[in-house]
């Protein structure tokens, strides 16, 4: 099981569903996200190119966050998911300073650090993440690489995609189709 | 071709624009961090040279500051915990992939056996002290303790020999690791660390120094460490000049930006360049009040971590 979202830039019209629906899902503390859409303008009027994504925790096969975690609170579980264990995490901000995506925050009532989880327990019951059901566009697609029969790896399979600073070395999860 | 990323909806506090997770209780550990490692190697190292009487300072009167600086160090470092409470989650496990992990068992170690160290020489070092302790009947119970210790000397100066240099690397390995922030990912930054660490420790023991032959040996030492902690800088330098975009990008923080005048004045002229001038004539024979070299060095020690931390922090990946 190998677990991995799958985004199609070209479908995203950057409404931030998904961030809202994340924040609903997950109770995020106020004035705080799991998830963001970044907005890249490319090139000079008038050759220019827009691209909108969905950005989140990558859920790394190579974790910097996991590596440099002192007490183990960030760990793999199964499928890939890179999970912290509020009552292990001492709140040092380690994995906070490793992570090239910036995608994890201290929690400001807990003190804990947190992010996006994958709706690890959206998983459980069989569910997709909560970001995943709500995109109006559907530009959005969640499932195991593993199974070369599965959506995620028939677009893989077929669309040219990226990741986010592959250059840092993190292999990532979440891949984004641009063309 | 242009590029502008425009990010919507988030604006994580601490984390947007630009990281300031770490604030001045790290800078300040990582300077304590390093003073107390330096002046433990050096007491440990002239006590195991049977420097004991002719260094006096070093390895007796000096080591004072491990205790109190690791003590005021780890209070930092856990005032700068936002989860406090589980702190103890350190100590149930070794995690040899994270600098941090060694770090909390070697601060574990050490600063015990620091207090231990000064506690075996507080009859010689603080003969008031001692006795006003006399009258305390109740701290009778310690003698034989203090015995068992002074005899043991030589064992807690063994132990002392790797565990500091162990803490006075990991506080640069411990921010090399992270190649998140380009400023912090050279290899460089841990021996460059451990060598300003041995250099404030240098300064910390001059400022207990009364013999000369003993000021004189620890000022030559220090301008050796000095040295090397200038080579070290430009050794990172002209790595991060051969290195990537967002290497290059960090770079610019401390050769061109907003740390330049912080990094240049304080770190490298005041904190470097100026003492080791003024050791340089002490030892030549001109009279240099040596509380002047020492404060500087220290106060060079504190402003580079400060910024290393900082800056650090304003590095990036693009993409």
């Amino acid at each position: 099981m190998r677990y991995a979202m799958v985004i199609d830039t070209l479908k995203c019209v950057g409404c931030s569903d998904c961030v809202v629906a994340c924040q609903t899902e997950n109770n995020v503390p106020l004035g705080y996200c799991r998830d963001w859409v970044t907005e890249t303008v490319d090139g000079a009027y008038p050759n220019v190119e827009l691209e909108l994504k969905s950005e989140r925790c990558n859920h790394c096969d190579n974790a910097p966050c996991v590596r440099c975690c002192p007490t183990g609170a960030s760990h793999i579980v199964e499928g890939g998911i890179v999970l912290v264990t509020d009552d292990e995490c001492i709140g040092c901000g380690a994995c906070i300073e490793s992570c090239p995506y910036d995608a994890r925050y201290q929690h400001p009532e807990g003190g804990y650090v947190d992010k996006c989880t994958f709706c690890h327990h959206r998983l459980e019951k069989g569910q997709n993440p909560a970001c995943v059901e709500v995109c109006p566009t559907k530009c959005m697609y969640f499932g195991d690489l593993d199974d070369p029969t599965s959506e995620v790896s028939e677009l893989l399979k077929t669309r040219k995609h990226k990741v986010l600073a592959p250059e840092a070395g993190t292999s990532p999860n979440v891949y984004y189709l641009i063309k | 071709m242009q590029e502008e990323i425009f990010v919507s909806g988030r604006h994580l506090p601490n984390i947007d624009p630009h990281l300031e997770i770490w604030h001045w209780e790290i800078s300040l550990y990582l300077f304590l961090g390093g003073l107390a490692a330096g002046v433990l190697f050096f007491a440990a190292l002239f006590y195991l040279l049977k420097k004991e009487d002719e260094m006096p300072a070093t390895v007796k009167y000096a080591p004072i500051i491990a205790p109190i600086a690791l003590v005021v160090g780890l209070a930092a470092l856990f005032f700068d915990l936002s989860h406090k409470l589980y702190v103890w989650q350190l100590y149930t496990t070794i995690r040899l992939e994270s600098p941090m992990s060694w770090g909390a068992w070697v601060l574990l170690i050490t600063t015990p056996i620091s207090i231990l160290w000064v506690f075996s020489y507080y009859r010689e070092t603080y003969p008031k002290l001692e006795k006003k302790l006399q009258t305390f009947k109740m701290l009778k119970f310690l003698e034989p303790f203090e015995k068992f210790l002074i005899k043991n000397r030589k064992v807690m100066a063994l132990a002392l020999l790797p565990l500091t240099l162990i803490l006075g690397i990991y506080t640069g390995i411990l921010l090399s690791a992270f190649n998140a922030r380009p400023l912090w990912n050279n290899a460089i930054l841990g021996p460059l660390f451990l060598t300003s660490g041995l250099s404030t420790g240098a300064a910390g023991i001059l400022l207990f120094t009364k013999n000369h032959f003993e000021r004189t040996l620890i000022s030559k030492i220090d301008l050796a460490l000095i040295f090397i902690e200038l080579a070290l800088i430009i050794h990172m330098f002209m790595g991060m000049y051969a290195g990537s975009q967002v290497q290059l990008e960090a770079m610019q923080i401390l050769i061109g930006g907003q740390y330049t005048v912080m990094f240049f004045v304080f770190v490298i002229i005041l904190g470097l360049i100026v003492p080791f001038t003024l050791e340089l004539t002490e030892i030549i024979g001109f009279k240099v009040p040596i509380i002047a070299p020492a404060l500087l060095i220290l106060l060079g020690g504190y402003v580079f971590r400060m910024v290393m931390v900082n800056a650090g922090q304003l590095t990036r990946y693009l993409y």
